[in-house]
């Protein structure tokens, strides 16, 4: 029989590699009949695409393994320059490790893609592998696109122009569309690799229950969690680490002696909240996992400490505030309002037809506005109290905000010349601002009247 | 083992249909072996329709005789690793195995190289020296190195009566000539060798037939020709055929009817030796997925409710740019209208699905310049149909019926 044969792998190998990898069987299949054995010749490039966390370099990297295929794994994020692709991939072929003894040199230097090949060729042949289907595995493809222009052309046809048995396999999350190049290249065998359904987590995540509890009480705790989780997240890794982070709290009611493992509902009721509160800070890193493990064991309530977030309040000069809280009123007024809102005599407006808006989204949804400097001066001029005289130091308070980005400076062509900015905080930043000054910001604002 | 070499390493086998083309070709570069004519021609046609397969089985037919075997040399150059004339040059040297090359390593400068090697051809007359071929593949990327020198003087070798080359360019873009200097462009011979796939369905499934039968020389006879007994059955069924005309109708080459072949097979076994008409649906099945629908799938419900806010927006600005502030004012207008509280989170865990939809290039920004502006306000566009989010909604797992009536309601 010419084709493929399982049977010639042996049937243990396989068995582990299924309980290895859950929920993965179908793809395992695949991916292995499409390798083939050793010394068959493979599709010239494998392209797996699938969302985070579904197991593409894992699955892959476990299945080269266990079968013993040659194969190199890299990742394009650490190679940011082509030669160190290129090099890395020589290294793992030959062995070869970077370490203090050799000077962290590699031993083949290669820094165009024709080298690439040539030593590429003579390697495999000094390896013995010219026989045997070597794998070239490129973890986080999407980063090939932006190196040079020839590189991920020139991987899909690797095995056409290094004439040796090879196969590259590309793992990505961005799907193979994006990817093409402009006048086409050798299309690749594409292979999905699917998201875990929640019946599949929930087996995934059970797997990994602590010893001192049964198996049906972590099952009910990780159901507790993907319900609260699962509409918002569905990356395993993400998962996994906050159905390690909040198990303690959930087994407290059981090691105190208040509740039995069985007694679902009132477990249920002690951790929902609390779940609920670790999708607000752990889950969006405002605290990190170590403080939200000791402030469990602390027993305090998740609140009490600040996030990140909190930490956004900045000191600034007294002027360098009227600055700012003059640039957001440019920012998200419209110009023509200026009068209104800045000078005493602004002669005869009807407050009616002011009032009535001519746009119909408000400017805080659509984001700030450009502004010459001039408008800036103007509006801190008329909003600060005192007199002020225009200093260089008030210029170089300008031009600081822009370094601190809490301004930015829009079209870089002029510099000197009236140049324009644009304000970039947000609101609750500006008010917490404008309240030090003791200066009603709300109230000159076009969108709140 | 036979058949996989056959779909993934393209062995050259008999081009299918390009008869012309091959006496064609075949008279060209016999002339340059033979006679010692310098030629150059220029083999165009999309990708996969056989151009490396019509030069590599011309060539093996040139190599069978004698005289020719021991007088031409060869010289591949690739686009695609020879990136820019330097390299060009060290190969060149490599694969003729110039003087100065001392085993793999060559030295001079480039303009020392060029000189050296202008000189070597120039010293060549028609009558004396060997014949080199010439076969430049990706030819149109030859065609930006910098002034084109490399093309200039391998053409310029050809117009001049020095010693006989033959260049052989191979590209898949029809405006090629275009891209040519004037120079360079006056130097070439204009000689086109199209390969178009002018084949119609049934001469594909015939071609279908040929690629998955087994060779005569098979060790095992018996099973050999119960294989292509069955394949040919196969090709009589009405399934296979509907599958072959759609995947006919959507491209011609023979790259993706290989793909299709390859997947099949992996579905042979032991167990299971004959392809069966539904093998071929489920490879074909794969083949023909929407990778964007399979991203769909794998969302969660509230990054599938920010897509469904997106598409609102879409259709009410009519493909607008929009920013993140508003896609959330959106989606909290369906919050509020719903009166269950069930999809109620706070802003910057909305933030953090839309960044993860903007990680996986579903939304693009407008413009590059990320750090200029926060990136509540940045202007991005979606990058999906309408209809392809109608469909990713149905085939959603456990959709909730508000998403799903939300979703419907677009047109108001």
């Amino acid at each position: 029989m010419s084709e493929l044969d399982h049977g010639k792998y042996p049937e243990d190998r396989i068995l582990s590699l299924k309980e290895k990898l859950i929920c993965r069987d179908l793809q395992i299949l695949t991916l292995q009949s499409i390798l083939g054995e050793p010394h068959h010749y493979s599709y010239p490039s494998v392209f797996v695409y699938g969302h985070t966390a579904t197991g593409k370099t894992y699955v892959t990297e476990t299945l080269l393994k266990t079968l013993k295929f040659p194969h190199v794994i890299v990742n394009c994020v650490e190679c940011f320059s082509s030669r160190m692709l290129f090099e890395q991939i020589l290294n793992q072929l030959q062995g070869h490790s970077l370490s203090f003894k050799n000077e962290y040199t590699s031993c083949l230097q290669s820094n165009t893609f024709n080298e690439f090949v040539l030593l590429y060729k003579q390697l495999v042949h000094k390896q013995n592998l010219h026989n045997q289907t070597v794998y070239i595995v490129l973890d986080k493809a999407e980063r090939l696109r932006e190196m040079d222009s020839n590189l991920l052309p020139g991987f899909l046809r690797f095995q056409e122009l290094a004439e040796e048995n090879a196969t590259v396999i590309f793992l990505s999350e961005i799907v193979w569309e994006k990817f093409r190049p402009g006048t086409g290249c050798f299309e690749p065998l594409i292979l999905h690799f699917p998201d875990y359904n929640k019946a599949d987590l929930q087996k995934i995540l059970s797997q990994d229950h602590p010893p001192e509890f049964s198996a049906d009480f972590y099952a009910t705790y990780i159901n507790i969690l993907l319900g609260v989780f699962y509409p918002v997240c569905r990356d395993l890794k993400e998962l996994r680490h906050l159905a390690a982070l909040n198990f303690p709290k959930f087994c407290e009611p059981v090691q105190r002696g208040d509740a039995k493992e069985e007694d679902t509902r009132r477990l249920w009721r002690n951790i929902e909240p609390h779940l609920k509160k670790a999708m607000e800070t752990v889950y969006l890193r405002e605290i990190s996992s170590s403080q939200w493990e000791r402030l469990q064991q602390e027993d305090k309530e998740g609140e009490h400490l600040k996030g990140l977030s909190i930490h956004a309040h900045v000191e600034l000069p007294f002027y360098s505030k009227f600055l700012l809280i003059a640039a957001y009123l440019s920012s998200y007024n419209p110009a023509r309002t200026d009068k209104r809102f800045f000078s005493k005599y602004h002669g005869k407006i009807k407050k009616t037809s002011f009032l009535k808006k001519h746009e119909k989204t408000s400017n805080h949804l659509l984001g700030p506005k450009p502004f010459p400097l001039d408008r800036l001066l103007a509006i801190f001029y008329s909003i600060v109290d005192c007199r002020v005289t225009p200093t260089a130091n008030i210029f170089s308070q300008i031009t600081s905000l822009v370094a601190l980005q809490l301004l930015t400076h829009v079209g870089h062509d002029d510099q000197l010349n009236g140049p324009k900015y644009k304000c970039t905080t947000s609101l609750d930043f500006i008010t917490a601002v404008a309240r030090t000054v003791n200066f009603d910001i709300v109230r000159y604002l076009y969108d709140f009247l | 083992m036979i058949l996989r070499a056959r779909f993934c390493h393209h062995f050259p086998g008999k081009p299918f249909g390009l008869e012309a083309q091959y006496k064609n070709l075949m008279d060209l570069l016999k002339q340059t072996a033979v006679q010692g004519e310098s030629n150059s021609v220029l083999i165009v046609g999309p990708r996969g329709v056989g151009k490396t397969m019509l030069l590599k089985s011309v060539l093996s037919e040139l190599m069978e005789m004698k005289y020719i075997k021991e007088n031409l040399l060869q010289v591949h150059l690739n686009g695609l690793l020879q990136t820019d004339d330097k390299i060009a040059l060290k190969e060149i040297t490599r694969q003729l195995q110039l003087e100065n090359v001392v085993g793999d390593k060559v030295f001079g400068s480039f303009a020392e190289n060029l000189a050296f090697l202008l000189e070597a051809l120039k010293k060549g007359n028609r009558s004396n020296s060997r014949p080199v071929l010439f076969i430049l593949d990706e030819f149109d990327l030859f065609a930006h190195h910098k002034n084109q020198t490399l093309l200039y003087n391998l053409l310029d070798v050809a117009q001049s009566a020095q010693t006989p080359v033959a260049v052989v360019g191979l590209t898949c873009r029809l405006d090629v000539l275009e891209l040519l200097e004037k120079r360079v462009k006056s130097r070439f011979s204009h000689r086109q060798i199209h390969l178009l796939n002018t084949f119609g369905f049934q001469q594909y499934v015939e071609m279908f037939q040929q690629q998955l039968a087994l060779p005569k020389e098979f060790p095992d006879e018996r099973f050999a020709q119960e294989w292509n007994r069955n394949i040919q059955s196969l090709c009589k069924e009405k399934m296979v055929e509907d599958i072959l005309q759609k995947h006919f109708n959507s491209s011609k080459d023979f790259r993706s009817l290989h793909m299709v072949l390859m997947l099949t097979l992996s579905h042979v076994t032991v167990s299971n030796p004959n392809i069966q008409p539904t093998d071929l649906l489920a490879a074909s099945k794969q083949y023909m997925m929407d990778s964007k629908a399979n991203l769909l799938h794998g969302l969660s419900v509230l990054e599938f409710c920010l897509i469904i806010a997106m598409k609102h927006l879409n259709s009410i600005y009519e493909g607008e740019p929009f920013n993140f502030e508003m896609v959330y004012n959106e989606f909290q207008n369906f919050i509020q209208r719903t009166s269950h509280s069930m999809h109620k989170f706070k802003k910057s865990v909305v933030l953090k699905a839309f960044e993860h939809l903007q990680q996986l290039e579903l939304v693009k920004p407008m413009d590059g310049a990320s750090v200029r502006t926060q990136k509540e306000y940045q202007l991005v566009k979606l990058l999906l149909d309408k209809s392809q989010i109608m469909d990713a909604l149905q085939k959603y797992p456990q959709c909730p019926t508000d998403v799903h009536l939300w979703a419907a309601s677009s047109l108001e």
